[in-house]
Formats: C-alpha cells, sequence, structure tokens
C-alpha cells in the first residue's frame, strides 16, 4: 500500500492501443468468416469512440462493412442494478442502426472489463430491442475480477489487477490530449469515474 | 432532486435535464418492447384528490413502463365535504412503503405540504394543485416546442452528445415566441407554462380578456395582451397554447366571468381565419381536454399544426423522466427538483 | 382578599412609585419608600417593571356555547388574564348564536363563576348571523349583560338598509355596532390577501376593496344618521385613510387594528401554513405600515385581539381547507411592545390608551376599566417586566387551542401579575384561581 501521492503506472499508450483495436478488428472478422451481418454497438462512454475506431478497421479489411449503417450506441443506464447505491445517473443515448439487429451478430464494445455487471446489463437492454443472432464482447482491457458468468470475446489486453487500484482509460475524443490507459494504486480511492470499472 | 413541486423550482439545468432524460425514454416508446426495467422494486402512489383520468393513466403508464408498482388511491372529500384528512392518508401511504407519491389536489399547497410537513418520506410529484402549479404538463408541453421548434429562432445547441442534438436534446428555448390563451387567472397549466418557459429563454404573452387575467401579474416574466388577433398578427408567435376554458365560469350570474361562450368563441377561439395567421412552422398545443368549438374550432384542433395527441404522448415519456430522476438514484441529496 | 403593595413600579413608564391595592381599589400611591403595607399585604417587588390599567379587548372569540373543544370562557378567560387583561367583549358568533338575550346572560354568568375578568359579551346585530333581520337588540341591552356593543363579526352586515336601521337603533341605548367590513361577494371562495403573492402561488383572492369599500359606506351611514360605528380588525392602507377622512370630518367613528396586522404580511401564505390563514387576510408591508402609522397617531383607536382558537384538525390540513383565525390574547401585549414601544412609536402611555382607556370607553365599561392610576379608582390593573423575552409556544399557552402565527417568535415582555379588582389573577407569571370559583 502506497502513502502520499498515488502511484500511477501507463500500461498501454496511444500506439499499442492503436494495434489492439486493429488486431481486434482482424479477430472479429476471421470470428464471424467476414463483416457482413456485423453490428457494433457502443457503451457510453468511451466505448462509443472505441467503437467508431473498430468499424473504421473492420471498413479498412472488408469494405463490404459500412461503419455508417453498422455502429450504433447502447445505454445501459436503465438496465443497470446499482442505481439505487449512488446518486441519479443521466441517461445516454441510445442509438441503433436503421436495420436493427434482429439477425445480425452484435459486437458490444466497451473500454474496461471488470465485474461484468454492465455487460449483463447491456444484454438485459439487447433483449428489450430485438433478437440478434449472437451477441459477442470486444472490450479494450480484461482487468479481472469477474462477479457474474461473463466473458469477452475479444480482449485488447488481459491487465490483472488488485480491487484497490482503479484503471483510467483517456481516449482523444472523449477526454483530449493522447489515448492512454493507467493504473492508480491508491488504495482507499473510493471515487468512481466513468472509467473506472 | 426528492420532488417535483412546481417549475418555479426547476433552474434551466434541471430543466433541461428534464426534457433530455424525457427524449430518451421517448425514443423507447417508440420500440416493441416498452417496457424498462429500471424502477423494478418500487412502489408509485397516484393520490387523486380531483378527478383526472387522463392524467393519472398518464402517471401510471410511466410508472409501469418501468416496471415499477402503481397503486391508484383516489380520494374521496373537498373543501365543502371533508373526507380523511391529508394528513391521515399521507401516514397510510407511509405505513405502505410508497417510495413516491404522485398527487392531484383541490387545494393550492398541498403536495408543498405533503412534501415538507414530516407525514411521510416519499417523493413527491405534484400533478397539479389547486390553481398553482402543474409541472408536468409545463414540460411536456416545453419537450414538444423543443421537438418541433429548436433550430427556428436559436436555441442553444450542442447536446451533450455533441452531435446534432436531433429532437433538440440538450438545447433550450432562447428566442422562440408562445402566445398562452385563455383563462389564466384559474390555471395551474398557464402559472407552470410562463414559468418553465421563461426558464428555457422563451418569451411569453397571454392573451385574456381582463377578467381572467390575475391582479398581480405584472409580477409574471411575460407580456399580456387582451386583442388575440394583434397578437398573432404582429408579434407572429412559434407557438399558440390555447388553455381550456370551464363553461361555468360563464354562467355564474353576476360573477360570471365572461358574457357568453359564443363572444368568448369570437374574441379568443383559435379558428380557421386566425390560424391562418399564424407562421407557417407555427403549432398549436392545447393540455386537454378541449371544448371543440370554444375555446379551439375543430378544424384547428385537428389541422396539421396541432400537436394536441403528440402532448399526450409527450406527457408519458415526461412523467417517466421525472419518475427516473426522483426515484432511481440513491436518496442522498435533500431537496426538490 | 390580601392587600398588595407594589414597590418600585412605574405607571404607565413613569417616574417609579409604590402602590397600594386594598379593599378593591388603588388604596395610595406615593414615592417609593412613603407609602406603608398594612399587616398581611403581599409585598412585590416591581422594579423596573410597568403598571398599565387592566387590559380591556373588545374583540375576542370565547367559543362557548358551541365549540367548547376549541375554548371556552373559562379557558379563554384564564387566557386573557394571563395576557394582562382584566375584561373582554366576547364575540356572538357562537352556537346557538348570542342574539337573544338568554344567550348573553349566559355566557355573562359564565364568566363570572370563572372570575378571570370580566366578560361583556357582544349581541350580534342580525338573527342567527343570517343579515336578514335585526335581532333584539333592546333586549340584550337590558339584560343582565348590559350589552353596548353590537357585532355580526366573521360576517359583514352587508345589507345597507340593515346596516342603517342598526346604527339608528341602538342610539336608544348607547350602544355601538362594530362591523366587520367584508364585502360578501367581493371575497366569494377567498383564501389569502389579493396581490402578487396570491397570484403567484395560486389561492383566491381576498381584495382590500371589499373592506374599504364597506368601511366607506358605514361611515357615511353612521354619518347620516348620527351614530357612531367601530370598525373591526382594519387592515389596509386604503382603510386607514377613509377612517382618518371620516373623523377629519367629524364622524363619530373608531377603529381597531389586531396585533398580527401590526407584524406580519401575505409573503408568510408562501409555505401555505395554515396558521397564518386568517380574515381579514395577512396584507402587504405597505399595509402594515399603514396601520403602524395609524395607531400611532390615532387614527386608529384601539389595538384587539380577534383572539379565535381552533382545533387542530381545523389548522393542520390544507390551506384551502383550513379555519380563519389565530389566538392572541397571550401575545397581544407583547407584539405591541415589540413593533410599537420598542421602535419609539408608541409610549406606555399610549399602550395604555389603546390597550384599556380606549376599549373600555368604546364599550361603554369605562367607570370600572380604563382608568387612570390614581388613589380611589378600581384596582383593574397589569404589572409588566418589559425587559424580559420569552419564545412563544402555541401549545404552552393558558389558551386551550395552539394557533399561533407566532410560534418560536421571541417576543419582548412579561405579564407578572394581573389584578381584577384588587384581586390577582395572576402572580408570579402564574394564573392563580379564584377561591370557590369554577
Amino acid at each position: 500500500m502506497s502513502f502520499g501521492t498515488p502511484s500511477v503506472t501507463t500500461v498501454l499508450g496511444a500506439e499499442d492501443i492503436q494495434r489492439a483495436v486493429t488486431r481486434i478488428a482482424h479477430e472479429v472478422v476471421e470470428r464471424s468468416k467476414g463483416a457482413a451481418d456485423l453490428v457494433l454497438l457502443g457503451i457510453p462512454t468511451r466505448g462509443v469512440p472505441l467503437a467508431q475506431r473498430l468499424a473504421e478497421r473492420l471498413a479498412a479489411i472488408d469494405p463490404a462493412f459500412d461503419p455508417a449503417t453498422a455502429v450504433g450506441e447502447l445505454d445501459v443506464t436503465m438496465y443497470r442494478d446499482d442505481l439505487h447505491r449512488n446518486p441519479t445517473r443521466a441517461l445516454g443515448v441510445t442509438h441503433l442502426p436503421a436495420a436493427g439487429i434482429d439477425g445480425k451478430i452484435v459486437v458490444l464494445v466497451d473500454d474496461v472489463l471488470y465485474s461484468g455487471r454492465t455487460i449483463r446489463a447491456a444484454l438485459d437492454a439487447i433483449s428489450g430491442l430485438g433478437r440478434p443472432r449472437a451477441v459477442r464482447l470486444a472490450c479494450l482491457v480484461d482487468r479481472g475480477h469477474r462477479e457474474l458468468p461473463i466473458r469477452p470475446d475479444f480482449v485488447g489486453k488481459n491487465l490483472p489487477t488488485s480491487t484497490s487500484e482503479r484503471v483510467q482509460v483517456r481516449l482523444t475524443e472523449v477526454d483530449g490530449g493522447a489515448d492512454s490507459v493507467s493504473i492508480r494504486g491508491r488504495a482507499d480511492d473510493a471515487g468512481r469515474d466513468g472509467a473506472e470499472q | 432532486m426528492k420532488h417535483l413541486l412546481a417549475a418555479h423550482d426547476l433552474s434551466l439545468d434541471e430543466a433541461i435535464l428534464i426534457l433530455d432524460t424525457a427524449s430518451q425514454m421517448a425514443a423507447t416508446q417508440s420500440r416493441e418492447i416498452k417496457k424498462l426495467p429500471t424502477l423494478r422494486g418500487r412502489t408509485v402512489v397516484n393520490l387523486f384528490f380531483e378527478d383526472s383520468t387522463r392524467t393519472r393513466i398518464s402517471f401510471e403508464t410511466a410508472a409501469k413502463r418501468l416496471s415499477a408498482d402503481v397503486i391508484n388511491f383516489s380520494a374521496k372529500g373537498s373543501s365543502v365535504s371533508k373526507g380523511e384528512s391529508l394528513k391521515d392518508t399521507a401516514l397510510t401511504l407511509h405505513a405502505m412503503g410508497a417510495d413516491a407519491v404522485v398527487v392531484r389536489h383541490w387545494a393550492s399547497g398541498a403536495p408543498y405540504q405533503l412534501a415538507h410537513a414530516g407525514w411521510l418520506d416519499a417523493a413527491v410529484l405534484n400533478a397539479g394543485d389547486g390553481t398553482h402549479a402543474h409541472p408536468t404538463q409545463a414540460l411536456l408541453d416545453a419537450f414538444t416546442i423543443r421537438r418541433h421548434l429548436v433550430g427556428r429562432r436559436g436555441g442553444r445547441r450542442g447536446g451533450r452528445h455533441g452531435g446534432a442534438g436531433g429532437d433538440g436534446v440538450g438545447a433550450d428555448l432562447k428566442g422562440l415566441r408562445i402566445a398562452i390563451v385563455g383563462d389564466v387567472l384559474h390555471s395551474r397549466v398557464a402559472r407552470s407554462n410562463v414559468r418553465l418557459l421563461h426558464t428555457l429563454g422563451a418569451e411569453v404573452t397571454l392573451v385574456a380578456p381582463p377578467t381572467l387575467l390575475p391582479i398581480g401579474i405584472e409580477a409574471w416574466p411575460c407580456a399580456t395582451s387582451y386583442d388575440l388577433d394583434e397578437t398573432l398578427a404582429r408579434w407572429h408567435p412559434d407557438a399558440v397554447m390555447m388553455l381550456r376554458v370551464q363553461r361555468e365560469r360563464m354562467s355564474g350570474g353576476a360573477g360570471a366571468f365572461f358574457p357568453s361562450p359564443l363572444e368568448y368563441a369570437r374574441r379568443y377561439g383559435l379558428d380557421q381565419r386566425r390560424l391562418a395567421l399564424l407562421p407557417e412552422h407555427a403549432i398549436v398545443l392545447h393540455p386537454g381536454p378541449m371544448n371543440r368549438g370554444l375555446e379551439i374550432s375543430a378544424a384547428a384542433a385537428d389541422s396539421p399544426r396541432s400537436v394536441i395527441v403528440e402532448q399526450v404522448a409527450n406527457g408519458v415519456a415526461v412523467r417517466m423522466a421525472a419518475l427516473y430522476l426522483l426515484l432511481a438514484g440513491g436518496s442522498s441529496a435533500e431537496g426538490t427538483l | 382578599m390580601p392587600a398588595y403593595l407594589l414597590k418600585d413600579v412605574s405607571p404607565l413608564g413613569e417616574s417609579p412609585v409604590d402602590v397600594l391595592l386594598a379593599d378593591g381599589v388603588i388604596g395610595a400611591l406615593g414615592a417609593p419608600g412613603t407609602v406603608d403595607a398594612p399587616a398581611g399585604a403581599v409585598v412585590v417587588d416591581a422594579a423596573e417593571h410597568v403598571l398599565l390599567p387592566g387590559l380591556v379587548d373588545l374583540h375576542t372569540h370565547l367559543r362557548e356555547p358551541g365549540r367548547e373543544d376549541t375554548e371556552t370562557v373559562e379557558s379563554g378567560t384564564r387566557a386573557a388574564a394571563a395576557g394582562g387583561f382584566t375584561a373582554v367583549h366576547a364575540m356572538a358568533n357562537t352556537s346557538p348564536v348570542a342574539d337573544t338575550a338568554g344567550v348573553v346572560e349566559q355566557v355573562w354568568r359564565l364568566g363570572q363563576e370563572a372570575g378571570w375578568v370580566d366578560v361583556h359579551p357582544v349581541g350580534a346585530v342580525t338573527v342567527g348571523l343570517d343579515g336578514e333581520r335585526l335581532s333584539e337588540l333592546g333586549a340584550m341591552a337590558e339584560s343582565k349583560a348590559r350589552v353596548r356593543v353590537f357585532s355580526d363579526d366573521g360576517k359583514c352586515v352587508h345589507d345597507p338598509v340593515l346596516m342603517r336601521r342598526a346604527l339608528e337603533y341602538v342610539k336608544a341605548f348607547d350602544g355601538v355596532v362594530a362591523q366587520h367590513a367584508q364585502e360578501p361577494r367581493l371575497t366569494e371562495g377567498a383564501q389569502m390577501h389579493e396581490g402578487i403573492v396570491s397570484a403567484q402561488i395560486g389561492l383566491a383572492g381576498w381584495p382590500a376593496v371589499a373592506e374599504e369599500a364597506i368601511i366607506a359606506r358605514d361611515v357615511l351611514l353612521a354619518e347620516h344618521v348620527g351614530s357612531r360605528l367601530h370598525v373591526c380588525h382594519l387592515s389596509t392602507r386604503g382603510s386607514v385613510e377613509i377612517v382618518r377622512w371620516a373623523k377629519a370630518r367629524g364622524i363619530d367613528v373608531t377603529a381597531e387594528v389586531t396585533p398580527h396586522h401590526l407584524v406580519l404580511t401575505d409573503e408568510l401564505a408562501r409555505g401555505y401554513d395554515p396558521a397564518f390563514k386568517v380574515n381579514p387576510p395577512l396584507r402587504t408591508a405597505d399595509d402594515v405600515a399603514a396601520v403602524r402609522e395609524g395607531l400611532a397617531d390615532g387614527t386608529i383607536d384601539i389595538v384587539a385581539t380577534d383572539h379565535a382558537p381552533h382545533a387542530r384538525e381545523d389548522k393542520d390540513c390544507e390551506w384551502g381547507a383550513a379555519a380563519f383565525g389565530m389566538t392572541g390574547l397571550e401575545t397581544a401585549l407583547g407584539v405591541v411592545q415589540q413593533t410599537m414601544v420598542d421602535t419609539g412609536r408608541l409610549t406606555w402611555a399610549d399602550v395604555a390608551r389603546v390597550l384599556s382607556a380606549a376599549p373600555a370607553r368604546i364599550g361603554r365599561i369605562d367607570e370600572h376599566h380604563g382608568r387612570p392610576i390614581a388613589v380611589g379608582e378600581p384596582a383593574n390593573l397589569v404589572l409588566v417586566d418589559p425587559a424580559a423575552t420569552r419564545a412563544v409556544d402555541g401549545g404552552a399557552q393558558q389558551t386551550a387551542s395552539a394557533n399561533t402565527p407566532f410560534q418560536g417568535r421571541e417576543l419582548p415582555g412579561r405579564v407578572v401579575a394581573t389584578f381584577l379588582r384588587g384581586r390577582a389573577t395572576v402572580l408570579g407569571g402564574t394564573p392563580v384561581p379564584a377561591e370557590g370559583a369554577g
């Protein structure tokens, strides 16, 4: 346990993140044998720009994939199981592609996978929106400590952490500046920001 | 953000938060599955001391779409025939474990008392009290106006998501002109709308005969006019809201506020001719229920400019937003929404 | 009944003297140390205290007969004594209404038996307060209650012909009609003062003109028939100006203001707390300023409490369902001291005038009450400690009801002792029941 200023360790820099997204894009295409019927749904806040970047990579790999019609946003606030434990959360936008998700392969995109509860809420949200053929999960970082039987299909980096640490993701589109993923080692830090999971 | 008692209590940011939340709620209501699990396990009581099927159903729908349990309590009694006291009713609801009480009451100030008297600690939503306030009506009116008109004359842009803010999300109503026509004196809808529209940056003109404008209205943040034709022709409102007129007010003998329904309709009714004076983009609102042929002609009510039916749908979304914002989060913060 | 020697007391706030009360009158009065106390006399150290003639309330609601759940003659007069009063006029809107000799004699007798103050029943102007025909004013005047003040208070004598008849008729026995000025048609369903606040908070308004128009009519009627008129609980600037004009014309009109109208405004209605619901309603700050000026310059002759006790369930509810009225017997002197004496608008001698001498004269009981503090006068007196302060607690008052707008408010002054014909009804700030009294 450290005292004084919290220790901050950068575990992924901008280039690492870029490579990770590219690799995930290839894995996604490989797994679904092409990009047809794929729909990416980014989970706010930082899952949204990640989904957009992933979509651009997919389009570069398979021109049949059109980011304009196959990317959306899925706000899970109304399906969370911890609403009552926190101050009221503002709702985010849910925006599906015009063709919907019935029969599609939906890939949920989020920055950090932790307890799995956000994804559980996302699955509930999806059940109210349509019936995909399959739902897969892509995350930039898996930091372990699952509380539910949820596992990712595509991972940028596996990052073992202790529960006392906080994982902070910074993306240019949301935070300005350079992309980074860092770990803060302060033991008693109880605050939550959008990136900590 | 514990209660929603009056539009007067809402800051600009709070008002926009409710409207934006209502946008997201409205989006869910166009899906096949309209139900969300968000308020599962919460109990919402509709406590109506005044008959109102429409508003009650709207709140009931809103609560049920969020998976809350709904109990309808139709309380008897009036200023003349006293039923069970407000206090005893409140204590009963507290014992029953109500998380939120939606209250409509004939006495101005009753929701305020419920919220502050210490009889219960549920969230209190005012569904209309006497001639004082009807905040959710004003919110759904503002929501409807924003949806149709933002982008016309300014309005703050740049929603939270940095996008087009389609639907007006993130925006206020700055620069818009709204005319509210009818019995202002007895109207809680008018009071709440004047307050909320002002907070959102719109300009309001109240149009009514002198007998139906209250003493003290000079202190309100709006203009007044006795002449509907002049207001429509010269001021070019972007939206016209017609208030319901009660026929009883015209037949009270010496105390009648207006000589006859016919004279009222002639001077203050929205008919085809007046409809044509409106700018092309202008919309027509009415809180309902309408007196077709009195304050609004059938043609005006059914015209393409009328958004009256849409107001009803928006009412559900706005009430879902209000219930969400009051009930979903932890009860750490005190005060009214 | 023991004698009382009040030492070092300031009569009407003037230089200290010793005063001896014996055999029901002021027996002796002299420089401090020069008055001997007879054996058995109770000596009261009254240094820094003010001695006033016992207060006289021209406008109280004792609620008996009919609403003994809210107040009885016994509890109400005990509250009056605690507030420094030695005489009260009990309004007629009881159940049954005090419109016959029988009812007024009953109330008078109850007052006698309780023994706290002299109760002078007010007779209703119209039968059943219906405003349709005169009640037997003469019979009430001749009864043991010797009624001289007549009022339909609670309601207005609004019919102009009826008011004319009443004003004329009472001349025969030196009576006075005390009008509750409220044009009923202009105030149907009214809840509070009609103004900026009522428009904002959505409560039906009670316009000032509904009071002023009646007063204007009544002073002209009184002038025309040569009768005297008393205006109850005047509350607006316009009313003060009309009375001032009438007096300048030589019209025999007197006017009263309540303590609450001297200090509270309609802004208090914003919280919808029925503790502030009263008739006539609390008005604007400008009206409060006007009635204070009127009281200071004599346009308003007296302060009267309009003490109106109400059951808890009639105040612990929505504003629209709540009863109008506030208790006031035990807070009147403190409010007058706070708003008028401590601010320099009135002296203690003025207080004696507006709370004792003038109401006694209007009610024609000035042979016994509101007398000068001099040897030989009846010992109807109140001893006040002006330096003490207390926080008002509605539930702790002597009155049987708790509805007060001053809950929690710090008021100056404390009634230390009240004497009714030389007998202490209050001593050491506490009521003292009469021997053998009911």
